[in-house]
């Protein structure tokens, strides 16, 4: 069998894609590392076929226990505020996404990460590396617990701090479902001058802030902040047999 | 109109339990239409959270007829991208994808990942993928597309990915067939040709400039 798979009756879902007054564009002015990098041609469009609703499967094999716990590595205990992060993957048809691989990675609580080309004056901490990883459960939830990041400062104008923020990968089903984003905390008073945060359309900001979790925080032991992530979902067409009526 | 990702049914009474090892649910509630949430980029420092030891093995090291696929990425002023990160994603040489997803079924080469995710880290800002060569996959319309590989392109100054396709120099016959690239231009198709060489293919992203690579809308 040589590759020549034909099914020409063959069905697919098509991935609703968002309009684009409220996603963010792949280039934005004031962040000034799009200048030379953002595509300056309009794309062209990509109906789905089948290797665009695939994807792989990631899952509980690229996850272990201390991966929803960064609070504690190296034998120690991180510095900084112990928070609880959760919330769940969902579909844009408001269906959970279960065994989604969610990767995580953030500064440490003195807005410092553990990575080469950050040389910042700000402590390391021998505690902290700042990876998480969960996959979610069969609802769709996903939770760790982390320390609250923060802010840090970066070149891209003068006095240019970024808010605090955790960043997130996913993966759903489907290669159009990827997604990296970031997750930022409720009223930071540095959103206003932050050129990745107001990149995202003023009407899709409050998507990527978390909310503060009352009932989720634990007496004596940590603050929790939920945040829902949204892929893309589908317009529910249902698979049709091919020819062969070789369908699984 | 906006639509609040938050706006959604309580949780569900019983607690989050990892590695359920269940697969799938119907629906949460009745149909809703969620916002999705916006993208962002993945930074400088993405390799914390993103290096996986395996990443490059799309295809396990050994695989017989495995072949590597090298590049790099350039940015507007034609300097290396020595941060970015790629995604593959493909076919198995039969047409299959090892994903539940593929309604013809399971892909007739167990253990083939058929997804690899490297870094090109200066020097020398180039990436190496494991792979298998794809095979043709239908085209829903009746025709079978070329061999392709769907790539995802991050860097820091990307605040989403950009997607690309690796087509093969070599299958010329395929390359005419395929209904994604007869809607190109010849200039266009170009750049989305890897070229053959001693242990497989050279496929180069040019983010901007006047060979920008032809990105897709997906
Ligand atoms: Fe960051």
């Amino acid at each position: 069998m040589t590759g020549t798979t034909s099914g020409s009756r063959l069905q697919l879902p098509r991935y609703l894609r968002e309009d684009a007054s409220l996603r963010t564009p792949v280039g934005f002015p004031d962040y000034k590392s799009t200048g030379l990098r953002a595509p300056l041609r309009t794309p062209v469009d990509l109906p789905h076929r089948l290797t665009e609703i695939t994807g792989p499967v990631l899952g509980e094999d690229r996850v272990v226990q201390q991966d929803t716990d960064l609070t504690w590595r190296n034998g120690g205990e991180a510095v900084g505020q112990r928070i609880l992060v959760h919330g769940r993957v969902l579909d844009s048809d408001g269906r959970p996404v279960p065994d989604a691989l969610v990767e995580v990675w953030q500064a440490n609580a003195a807005g410092r990460y553990r990575h080469v080309v950050d040389n910042w004056p700000a402590p390391l901490d021998p505690h902290f590396d700042g990876l998480g990883r969960v996959v979610t459960d069969s609802l769709g939830r996903y939770e760790f617990l982390t320390i609250k990041p923060g802010a840090y400062p970066w070149g891209n104008h003068h006095n240019a701090w970024r808010p605090a923020h955790i960043h997130f990968s996913l993966f759903g089903r489907a290669f159009t479902q990827r997604l990296v984003t970031q997750m930022y905390f409720p009223d930071d008073p540095l959103f206003g001058q932050d050129p990745i945060y107001n990149a995202i359309p003023a009407a899709a900001r409050h998507r990527a802030i978390s909310r503060f979790d009352l009932e989720r925080t634990q007496d004596n032991w940590a603050l929790a902040f939920q945040w829902d992530i949204v892929l893309r979902g589908t317009d529910q067409t249902p698979f049709e047999t091919d020819d062969d009526g070789d369908v699984a | 109109m906006t639509y609040d990702p938050l706006d959604v049914p309580a949780d569900p009474a019983t607690p989050f339990q990892p590695r359920s090892g269940q697969r799938g649910s119907g629906f949460l509630t009745d149909p809703l239409r969620l916002g999705t949430t916006p993208s962002a980029t993945v930074g400088p420092y993405l390799a914390i959270g993103l290096t996986w030891p395996d990443g490059q093995w799309a295809a396990a090291e050994g695989t017989e007829g495995g072949i590597w696929i090298r590049g790099r990425v350039f940015d507007g002023a034609g300097d290396v991208v020595p941060d970015a990160m790629l995604e593959t994603w493909q076919a198995d040489p039969d047409g299959g994808f090892p994903s539940p997803e593929d309604p013809r079924g399971a892909s007739s080469h167990p253990g083939f990942r058929g997804y690899a995710r490297v870094q090109t880290i200066d020097p020398p800002g180039e990436f190496g993928i494991h792979t298998l060569k794809p095979g043709r996959v239908p085209d829903g319309e009746g025709g079978l597309q070329a061999p392709h590989i769907d790539v995802s392109v991050f860097a820091r100054g990307l605040l989403d990915r950009v997607v690309t396709r690796i087509y093969f120099a070599d299958e010329a016959e395929a390359n005419a067939e395929d209904v994604v690239l007869q809607g190109l231009s010849a200039d266009q198709r170009a750049t989305l040709l890897a070229t053959p060489t001693e242990d497989g293919y050279r496929f180069d992203v040019h983010l901007q400039g006047e060979r920008e690579t032809v990105f897709f809308a997906v």
